[in-house]
């Protein structure tokens, strides 16, 4: 009795909470028909909106796959006073408030910030897509580390070492030992950093300036679009973000069981 | 599992021959890039105009209201998600029924739907055109269920692995010696579930106590009524006080370190099981 209580409990809170309200979403963005929507995700402005995003996710994902892989085997395969630290620094995006990342990054590349001077010489950081770019990265920072940390402590040194023992050079024992171990768990942060990435709103909307049809991404644009009365604009190009969401959930089930195996 | 502490403490080789300090190089350089001079640039100018410049920025009163809110939402989050989340991990790793990996499934989506989405689904159903005719839009409960939406995983995803890996047999034994199911609950599972519930429950916080994605839309960003930390560093931005932001977003920085601290101390004191 009590079990079934629990088990229709903890349904009816993520119904309410969640099914309903994404439901909705879907039904609102259609209730005008599909040629209605195709319409609102088609025009110039949220056309540009979209492929800015897939851009600005497009540079910082590879950038931050390639550094997380570096950090996780610092943090994991070396041994540096400070270690504790740089580990908080790490997670620190994960628990940070999007808009102190953005104000930061303003403050930085901004009027008499530090590296303001940067805009007077034509490199153009703030209001731009190098802004945007750096404000992502610093977001899903974590996502590849957080990942692969774990893993490279479980399958451990020995097999790198014997490897190195047999005449491997560094990079031929990272390609062809460690990178086969680890790639379920790489795969698994990609795709947690793309889905981060693509919906990123606080950090981007403080140092992006927001111009319309220039450095507007797809989840400023529903913003702009829901504020000046076109809800079944903002309705359609949320369903275009919510179905990416759902292909991530989707990636991440297909990408986890095989990461299982791997390790057993 | 139980070879990670061994594997940490072995000698490194192949890194320790030169890789290693190229790639902790690599790695500190890109890491102090992309958070730390940021970080290091907002710290700066939050004390531009002095100690006492941050203190007055910091004291303001629309100030002080949007931190206390901004405090008062994550703690109710963090709370509520300390149930809702425990009870949700036990239905996924104890209860049967069919649908039950879609449920599941389904649990991943506050970590992928971008926050404004989140927002406005939430806007949907539960603001001015609710079909159900409830308007909750620009009050303290809608900031809290945008904040709900968010952390949903949370407590979930901490507290299942370690159910997954509980013994049922210590449940048995205790029942086979006449404990109740509250008693079993609240000296065997409880006290075996409580690190991961209080780390989810961290996280929960502090994330909750930075939203703004999911908070910006459906709070209508009354000053001392809805308006929350994140919205109001935002606001003081856009109107020029970039000093009074500054001071105010290193009070959450500080807020969010002193998280993390914390679960890390966590981690270290809870030795059996792997954090994710």
């Amino acid at each position: 009795m009590s079990r079934y209580l629990l088990r229709f409990g903890v349904l009816g809170y993520l119904a309410l909470l969640l099914l309903l309200p994404v439901g909705l979403i879907f039904y609102r963005a259609f209730e005008h028909g599909i040629g209605h929507a195709w319409d609102a995700v088609t025009t110039p402005q949220a056309l540009h909106a979209l492929e800015l995003t897939l851009l600005v996710a497009a540079i910082a994902v590879p950038a931050n796959t390639v550094f997380g892989i570096i950090l996780a085997l610092a943090l994991v395969r070396t041994r540096f006073r400070g270690r504790g630290l740089v580990n908080a620094i790490v997670d620190l995006p994960l628990a940070l408030s999007p808009v102190v990342v953005g104000l930061a990054l303003f403050l930085l590349y901004g009027r008499g910030g530090w590296l303001g001077g940067l805009a007077d010489d034509g490199i153009r950081i703030l209001f731009a897509v190098p802004g945007m770019v750096l404000a992502t990265m610093f977001i899903t920072l974590p996502f590849v580390v957080r990942e692969v940390v774990p893993v490279l402590r479980e399958i451990g040194t020995e097999q790198e070492q014997a490897a190195e023992t047999l005449g491997a050079s560094p990079l031929q024992v990272f390609r062809r030992i460690t990178l086969p171990s680890i790639r379920w768990a790489v795969a698994y942060g990609v795709v947690l950093t793309t889905a981060r990435a693509i919906g990123e709103f606080g950090a981007v909307a403080v140092v992006s300036g927001r111009i319309v049809g220039k450095t507007e991404t797809l989840p400023l644009y529903i913003q702009g679009q829901y504020e000046s009365f076109d809800t079944s604009g903002a309705y359609a190009s949320s369903v275009v973000l919510a179905l990416i969401a759902i292909g991530t959930v989707v990636a991440l089930r297909a990408v986890h069981p095989r990461e299982e195996e791997s390790e057993s | 599992m139980a070879s990670s502490a061994a594997a940490v403490e072995q000698p490194a080789v192949v890194l320790h021959r030169g890789g290693g300090s190229l790639a902790r190089g690599v790695a500190l350089g890109y890491l102090s890039i992309v958070v730390l001079l940021p970080l290091a640039a907002l710290v700066w100018a939050s004390r531009a105009g002095g100690l006492g410049e941050f203190w007055d920025q910091v004291t303001r009163p629309e100030a002080v209201a949007a931190l206390k809110l901004s405090l008062g939402i994550g703690a109710a989050c963090a709370l509520i998600n300390a149930v809702t989340g425990t009870a949700m991990a036990w239905v996924l790793v104890r209860d049967r029924f069919r649908g039950k990996s879609i449920v599941d499934a389904m649990l991943d989506l506050p970590f992928a739907l971008p926050t404004i989405v989140a927002g406005l689904t939430l806007l949907a159903l539960y603001g001015p055109s609710s079909p159900f005719g409830i308007d909750i839009a620009f009050t303290r409960t809608a900031l809290l269920a945008a904040c709900l939406f968010v952390t949903l995983p949370f407590v979930v995803r901490a507290v299942q692995p370690v159910l997954l890996e509980l013994d049922e047999e210590m449940e048995e034994a205790a029942a086979s010696l006449g404990a109740g199911s509250f008693a079993i609950f609240r000296r065997i599972i409880f006290p075996n579930l409580f690190p991961a519930i209080l780390s989810g429950v961290a996280l929960s916080f502090a994330r909750a106590v930075g939203e703004f994605g999911a908070v910006v839309l459906i709070s209508g960003n009354l000053p001392f009524k809805t308006e929350v930390s994140s919205v109001y560093i935002f606001g003081q931005l856009q109107s020029g006080n970039g000093t009074g932001a500054a001071a105010v977003s290193v009070l959450l920085l500080l807020i969010s370190l002193g998280v993390l601290l914390g679960i890390g101390g966590l981690r270290r004191w809870r030795t059996r099981h792997d954090y994710v």
